[in-house]
This record gives structure tokens, sequence and C-alpha cells, in this order.
């Protein structure tokens, strides 16, 4: 399914300010595979779901999805198969537009963008037994503008958007971080039900050590732009915050960066 | 003051209010729904006049003319957007750098500085001698009727799907290119379709006053941005719809013609107009500014990015 073969990514080469974030990264999905990815401040989690995506380009390795070469496909190209929800409420959505236009935007997500009609009547109401999966009461705001919403509204909608055209593959970047808890946790129910319902593979970015434990099926660590650990399966079922922090400190070789983790 | 020179001089300013309307709805593409500042108006401004003029006295069609003025807006607007998305350059400069080349095609194209055209000997569309006559003929209705088929246009094409990438383009580049929008070719797009607009005001306005001038488009950014703040700020409570935003855009264009006229009838001099006008925009764009920043509390939403 996805393929990332050494991939190495350098900001600010040549100044004071450089940067190795990514340090020959080599990752593969199995289709279906839930990936949580944990990791310390500055270890390259973003980075890493940033290269897949396509914000910039890797400075050398590969990334495929199913075969297609993507190391070279612009941002927007490479959206048709990648669905993605970001840290800030702000990033997924467009503000000034109506809900259901940011989600006919979405559902249009990889194909031709013609002169049709951006929304006809059997989309909308396709767009409302969607948005009542969410559970927000969105259903009935079909015209409010987005900017109107709430952070944890703006994360579901997002949520729903990358998922309106089934995705190869789903990128979360730290989508709960901004929300209260009592919201993150919808949010996150959310994410469970629309990955199980759909079969999506997923890569989710978290800070929280009990989610990433709970969530998914496979457990990546970060540290200094490598993938330092690597947990699947029964093994990762039975996976222990402590334990987890354990096997950290003795895999980069410092305490203090168990705190770091946790505060990250 | 002179009241009845005043409201003698209200039918000539409604029709350029109308006219240079067409021309603020290029700058709203640009500056509201785009959120880019495209300062080639300037020079699309006597691009179009310059090529209506030519092409008519060349012996073409005044709709063949109408057209090919729209195509050299169309082309005024590539430029721009190329130099912005292919070689790298901010908006604002690429359009600077489009705004000073045009100067010298725009003498090119007329072959000197004012290139008059004589209402007797063409059969032009529009005149300002017929601005007080009641008959179809009068510009206030021909120029009327292109503001409405340009409003019905632009309203059907941004809510097409190519349309709607558009202004998500304009709201949130970064969500528009995670939804699979190309937010290079948009930009180029929405900086044509305005030139092509403001190049089409042109047209009508070479044929109004009789003639292009090489110095016609100064400072008409300017004026477009005030019709376009001037209507959103006396209608924007009540015009929500896309279409009534268009219209208001207009209607704020002849706010600001007829109140140049008060000016004028309170014994200003004309030339003060463009340091009036500036002094609006400035006005109206702190306005907002000032109040976001010393009366509201802001309130952070997400937290700091994360490597």
């Amino acid at each position: 399914m996805l393929d990332i073969k050494n991939i190495y990514k350098t900001f600010n080469p040549g100044t004071v300010n450089q940067k190795t974030a990514l340090n020959g990264v080599s990752l593969h999905l199995a289709p279906g595979d839930f990936v949580t990815v944990i990791g310390g401040n500055g270890a390259g989690k973003s980075t890493l779901l940033n290269a897949v995506a396509g914000v910039w380009k890797v400075d050398s390795g590969s990334i495929s999805i199913d075969g297609v070469d993507l190391t070279h496909m612009p941002e927007h190209k490479r959206a048709k198969y990648i669905g993605r929800v970001f840290q800030d409420p702000m990033m997924g959505t467009a503000a000034t537009m109506q809900i259901e236009e940011n989600l006919a935007l979405a559902a249009r997500r990889g194909k031709a963008r013609t002169l049709r009609p951006g929304i006809t009547k059997a989309d909308r109401e396709e767009y409302i037994e969607r948005l009542k999966i969410l559970d927000l009461g969105l259903e009935e705001r079909l015209t409010s503008k987005v900017g109107l919403l709430s952070g944890g509204q703006r994360q579901a909608l997002t949520l729903l958007m990358a998922s309106l055209q089934k995705p190869k593959l789903l990128l979360l970047d730290e989508h709960t971080a901004a929300l209260d808890p009592k919201t993150a946790a919808k949010v996150l129910d959310a994410t469970e039900k629309i990955v199980a319902r759909d079969d999506l593979t997923t890569l989710m970015i978290t800070h929280n050590m009990k989610d990433a434990i709970a969530y998914g099926n496979r457990l990546i660590m970060m540290y200094n732009g490598h993938i330092v650990i690597d947990v699947a399966g029964e093994e990762k079922k039975k996976l222990t915050v402590p334990q987890l922090l354990e096997l950290f400190s003795k895999v980069s070789g410092s305490d203090e960066a168990s705190d770091k983790l946790l505060l990250g | 003051m002179n009241p009845v020179a005043l409201l003698n001089a209200m039918p000539g300013a409604i029709s350029q209010g109308l006219i240079w309307g067409i021309m603020a709805i290029g700058v709203f593409i640009t500056y509201k729904v785009l959120d880019v500042s495209d300062l080639t108006v300037d020079g699309t401004l006597c691009t179009g006049g310059a090529t209506f003029i030519m092409a008519t006295m060349a012996g073409f069609q005044i709709p063949m003319a109408l057209l090919l003025a729209f195509l050299a807006g169309l082309a005024a607007g590539l430029v721009t957007g190329l130099l912005h998305v292919a070689c790298g350059i901010p908006a604002i400069l690429a359009g600077i750098l489009t705004q000073l080349a045009l100067y010298s095609v725009n003498l090119r194209i007329m072959g000197k500085a004012n290139q008059p055209i004589n209402a007797n000997n063409y059969d032009l569309l529009i005149s300002s001698r017929n601005v007080k006559v009641l008959s179809p003929e009068n510009p206030i209705f021909v120029v009327g009727v292109f503001v409405v088929l340009t409003i019905a246009v632009l309203y059907w094409f941004f809510g097409t799907e190519l349309g709607s990438s558009l202004r998500a383009t304009g709201s949130n580049a970064n969500m528009a290119r995670a939804q699979g929008i190309n937010t290079n070719f948009t930009k180029v797009l929405g900086l044509m379709l305005a030139n092509g607009l403001v190049a089409l005001s042109s047209a009508l306005l070479a044929q109004y006053q009789g003639f292009a001038d090489v110095n016609m488009g100064r400072g008409a950014i300017v004026i477009g941005l005030a019709a376009v703040i001037i209507g959103q700020v006396v209608f924007g409570k009540v015009f929500r719809n896309f279409a009534l935003k268009l219209l208001s855009v207009v209607l704020g264009s002849i706010i600001y013609f007829v109140v140049y006229q008060v000016v004028i009838a309170l014994g200003m001099s004309g030339d003060d107009m463009k340091l009036i006008t500036a002094l609006i925009v400035a006005v109206f764009l702190t306005i907002p500014y000032w109040k976001a920043q010393y009366f509201s509390k802001s309130v952070k939403i997400g937290g700091d990015h994360h490597a």
C-alpha cells in the first residue's frame, strides 16, 4: 500500500538553522493498517506526513501508494489518493464558505472540476446522511459558514471531507490536539468509526500515549528523524505507557527524552 | 454649491459608476474572492479601450471589437498570473510589472498617447452625448444591461465546480490543495477573468468618453477598491447572496462617482479627487483593522505548530 523508502529532508540547508527532519525513514503500510505515530517535538512526525502529502519534495528517497510513484507529484495531484486532517482546525476547511460548499469541494477531490453545478440536490441529500454520522447537528446547518463552527465541529467536518471520496490513505496530524478533552474524545470516536467503516489505511500522529496505544493496530515512535520503535498486533495491544517510555529511553539512550516525549 | 449643475451631472455620474462598476467587479474577484491584490488593472483599464478603438477603426464589428478587448484583458491577466505562479514573483509585484509593461504595449496598440473615436462615424454602443436622452441609446440603460449580464454569468460561474475551486483558493489555499485543487491554475484563471472584465469596462469607457488615453487607468485599482469597500460598508449587512454582493460593488461604484460630483459641486478641484479617493480607501481599510486590534478580545484557536 504505502511504501516510503529511505527518505531524507533537511530544512534550511547551509544555514545556522539547518535541521535534518527526516533522516532516512522507510515505512511500509499494509492495506487497512491504522498506524499511530508518537514522538517528541522535532522528532519528524509532521514532517513525515507532510512529505507523504507533498507539501514539499523530499531531498532523496521515494514515496509510492499502490505502486503509483508520488515522489515528484505535486500536492494537489496526490490529493487524489490522500485525505488529510490537520492539527489547526482553521487549516482543513474554507471558513468563508458554507458547510455544503466545503463538502462539495471535498467530494470532487481527485476529479476534474468542470462547469457543472457545484452542488446538486442529490449531493445535498448525501451530505445530510454523512453529517448525521458525526452526531453534531451539522446536517441542519448545511448553508452555515464554516467560520461559525467551533474547533471541534470543524475538525469533525474536515474528517468527513477527508473521507467523503474514499482515500487510499488517511493522514491525521494531531487532529485532536487543539481541542478540549471532551471534544477531542468525540472527534477520535468519529475517527475510529469512519476508519473502521471504510477500512481506511491511516497514519495518525498523536501526542497522547494512551490514545496511541488504544487506537490502531500498529504504533511507531520517531526520534531525531528516525523511526525508533515499530510495534504491531498483539505486542502493541499489551503495551502500557510506562513500558513505552522505558522502550523509548532504551532506544534513544536518554532519560530526559521521556519527559520531552510526554510533554510534546 | 450649484444644485442645478449637480443635478445635471447625475446621469453622467451614474453612467460612469456603472461602467466602472464592471471594472470594480474585476477588482472584487481578485481582492475579495481570490485574496490577491492585482495592480495589473491600472494598465488593463487602458488596454481594453485601446484594443476596442483600434479594432473598430480597422473595420471589426462592435461585438467582435468588444470580444477582442476582453481577450486582451485575459492575456494581461495571464501574464501577471504566470509571473506569479510560474516565476515565483509576489502577486503584487507581478501586477506592477505587467502594469508597467502595458504602458508601452498600450502606446504600441494606439500608436500614440491618445486615440479618439468619433461616434458619428462608428456605430458605438454608448456615448456620453446620449446620457440625458430617454431612449434605449442611453448609456445608463445599455451599461445596465451589461452589468446585469455580467453579474448573472459570474453568479452562475462561481456556483460551478470550477468556480467553487476559485473561491476555495482564496478562502484557504492549503485546504484547496489538500482537496486536489491546483491553486496555481485557479489563481491564473481568476487573474485572467478579472482583467478580462476590466478590459471590457475599459472598452465601454472608451466609447462613452470618445477616446482611449494611455493614462486613463492611472489609479484605477484604488477606484475599484473604493467601489468594493463602499459597497461592502453600505450594503454588506443586507446583501449576503453572492449576486447581491456583486451588485453592491456596482452600487458602490455609482456612489463613488456621485460623491465625486458632489465634491466638485462643493467647489473642490477635480485635481484633488485622487487624494480624496486614496484617503477614503485608507480610512475604510483601517477601520476593520483597528476594530479587531483595539476593540475586541482576541480568541486564539489552535495550539502551536509541532515540527
